[in-house]
């Protein structure tokens, strides 16, 4: 790229209005003067580079902004943020730890109970289904991705909460009451409704990238093992999910950063109550939704740095999430295409 | 073709079964032995591949354990399409019934006052996604052409990551970036800040589709405009962005589709409005935020708007991707 940068300058100094003019009549097409051909190839080269850069640039601005806002609650509390449940507004005190528990055990019972059912879909869609279902079907599960998640909140709010709260709740609490995470009372809105609801939006993202990776796997492995006796089931666990593994963990990560991630539906289902509870059916906070109902009502000092502060940890993590993800997603298309080689 | 085939095989498959064999033991595919010899079930597995072709039972009980395997795949498909169902349902049943022609024309109306609507959070939001698409689009098709076109792998392998690690950032943080950069430093909250915001989380998408389709293109096109004399930003803008055009505004309406209904960005960046929009350096009302505040209000008048309101946003942003993907679609039968 160096030598037609400096191409670039030359160009610039000394014709630079003519070319301007001929570049409007887009007299390049002709490419009679090599030169003005080279000032529009290094215009379109610069400006094309610059896009580049900008995605670079946005998040390196995005980290360091965060950084640079939340500095005083990061050297005022140090590491004991992240296991500090005081959050105090008025004395200026600050620790996350509610709202890191509430983010970090609704993804987690979302994953518990989406992780199933996206695989059940990703293996149907992928091996069983016929052939003229596949598309259908799959369109509809991305469907639940396209819904807005402030649609998913309302939802929330009037149907699934005062059902969970009627039914589901009441049924679970007499029957396993005696553990702790399942006591009662009812609530309806609440951790469990959220993580309800986290389920069902992050079991298209789960679903559809396990079942790419399903897919990737080289039909002679599955050919392989059907060979062999095995039977369709038989040939799924053996050929087909060991081989997407990678694809299918880094699904469930990507899963996993999005649901830690997700604002609107949380914020509008956990009922944004400051308490550490074991029960799940008990009301939470979340980092995305402290931050969404506190962040309007704040405008400079202490409390937005540790607002600020807890989006970094936010972003940080789903950061880090989004890395492992990206990388094994990539390792089972490389693998599944070198297998192919080999064979 | 494939497909005959395939099912030609499963014919022979079942075929076999029914003839008694002499099957060899069942000896795993090629698959790396750290992989699933830890599981406990694989033991299992071969333990009953000994026995292949010498006791129906064992046979019946696996092909039993095939079926219910598969119909409890089937069974998962089956219980995720209740809550999309759900959801339509409650969305046309609660929304249909609230909505009607003031409500797209006419200003909310404070507490206690029947009617209204949500005029300037439709107008709001159509402002919102224009700016965001002003920044977006440019810079998104821009930055996929460098992925595709110019051959520089390390750059390019950063910029891909960039942009990958982009799309997976809460859009809450997106909106509190906007804030520190633009509403710290202009002390006011704006439509412009709100559309940055937006055009921020479109970028990624339109900049990856963007580099898929221009990939598709082949390699001839550009080679032979190339060899005709044609500068290489003109072969690029006028033959590749042209061939591959249809793809590349799937991905932008796809784009734009997802940020319609993006609401935690503009909480701190648009704000939100209960009147007509007035400037661009001005707060200004969407459809997600006006959503939400009526959504938690404790007003019976507000949740039957707030039920219009996603009628009329799901609606938007159903056709967005829905036609996106016909539109897709037709272009790629044309091609084939």
């Amino acid at each position: 790229m160096e030598p037609k940068r400096r191409g670039t300058a030359a160009a610039l100094k000394g014709t630079l209005i003519s070319d301007l003019k001929s570049l409007v009549r887009g007299i390049g097409l002709q490419g009679a003067n090599p030169l003005r051909r080279r000032l529009g190839d290094s215009i379109f080269t610069a400006l094309v580079f610059l896009a580049a850069f900008t995605v670079i640039i946005l998040m390196a601005m995005m980290v360091y902004e965060l950084v640079r806002q939340s500095l005083p609650s990061i050297e005022q509390f140090g590491l004991g943020f992240l296991i500090s449940r005081n959050w105090d507004p008025i004395n200026n005190i600050y620790g996350g730890l509610p709202y890191i528990y509430g983010t970090v055990v609704s993804s987690l019972l979302a994953l518990l109970m989406s992780v199933p059912l996206s695989l059940g879909i990703a293996i149907f869609l992928s091996q069983f289904a016929p052939r003229w279902l596949r598309s259908p079907l799959g369109i509809l599960v991305d469907l639940l991705a396209a819904i807005p998640s402030v649609v998913y909140g309302l939802w929330g709010i009037f149907v699934l909460a005062p059902f969970l709260d009627k039914t589901v709740e009441p049924f679970l609490i007499k029957y396993l009451g005696g553990i702790p995470i399942f006591a009662g009372p009812a609530f309806g809105v609440g951790l469990f409704a959220a993580s309800v609801v986290l389920a069902i939006m992050i079991t298209p993202t789960i679903s559809a990238i396990s079942r790419e990776a399903m897919l990737n796997v080289s039909r002679d492995q599955k050919e392989a093992a059907q060979a062999l006796g095995a039977t369709p089931w038989e040939t799924v666990r053996m050929s087909v999910l060991p081989l997407a593994r990678p694809g299918i963990v880094g699904a469930i990560i990507l899963g996993l950063g999005r649901a830690l991630g997700e604002t609107m539906a949380v914020t509008m289902l956990i009922g944004n109550v400051r308490q550490l509870n074991t029960s799940i059916f008990a009301p939470a906070y979340s980092i995305a939704s402290v931050i969404a109902t506190e962040f309007a009502e704040v405008t400079e000092g202490p409390h937005m740095a540790a607002l600020i502060e807890m989006a970094l940890i936010l972003l940080f993590i789903t950061l880090l999430l989004n890395l492992l993800a990206r990388l094994l997603v990539q390792k089972t298309g490389s693998r599944a295409a070198r297998i192919k080689g080999r064979s | 073709m494939s497909e005959g085939l395939r099912i030609q095989r499963e014919e022979e498959y079942e075929a076999v079964e029914q003839t008694p064999r002499l099957a060899p033991p069942l000896t795993k595919p090629e698959v790396p032995p750290h992989e699933s010899a830890v599981e406990g079930t694989d033991v299992e597995i071969s333990r009953d591949s000994e026995l292949i072709g010498h006791s129906a039972g064992r046979r019946r009980s696996r092909n039993f354990r095939s079926k219910l395997a598969l119909t409890l795949c089937a069974l998962s498909t089956v219980i995720v399409m209740v809550p999309l169902a759900l959801i339509l349902f409650y969305i046309v049943y609660q929304g249909a019934g609230a909505l009607n022609l003031s409500f797209f024309t006419s200003l909310p109306k404070p507490v206690g006052e029947s009617g209204g609507g949500m005029g300037n959070a439709i107008v709001g939001s159509l402002i919102l996604i224009g700016i965001a698409a002003v920044i977006g689009v440019p810079f998104g098709v821009l930055a996929g052409t460098q992925l595709a076109e110019y051959r520089n792998p390390r750059l390019s392998w950063v910029v891909r990551l960039m942009s990958d690690i982009l799309s997976g950032v809460p859009s809450i943080i997106v909106g509190i970036f906007v804030y520190t950069l633009l509403v710290l430093t202009f002390k006011q909250f704006s439509a412009i800040a709100g559309g940055v915001a937006l055009g921020i989380l479109m970028l990624p998408t339109i900049a990856r589709t963007t580099e898929d389709m221009l990939r598709m293109v082949p390699d001839t096109l550009r080679e032979a405009s190339l060899a005709l004399g044609i500068p290489r930003w003109r072969t690029i803008t006028s033959i590749m962005i042209k061939t591959a055009g249809g793809g590349i505004v799937t991905g932008i309406m796809l784009a734009t589709a997802r940020v319609a209904g993006e609401t935690a960005p503009l909480l701190f960046t648009a704000l939100g409005s209960r009147t007509w929009p007035t400037g661009l350096d001005k707060p200004i009302a969407s459809l997600p935020v006006q959503i939400y505040t009526y959504a938690i209000a404790p007003f019976d008048a507000w949740h039957k708007q707030a039920w219009a309101g996603s009628l009329v946003l799901v609606l938007i942003v159903l056709l967005l991707s829905i036609g996106s993907k016909i539109f897709f679609g037709r272009k790629m039968k044309r091609a084939n």
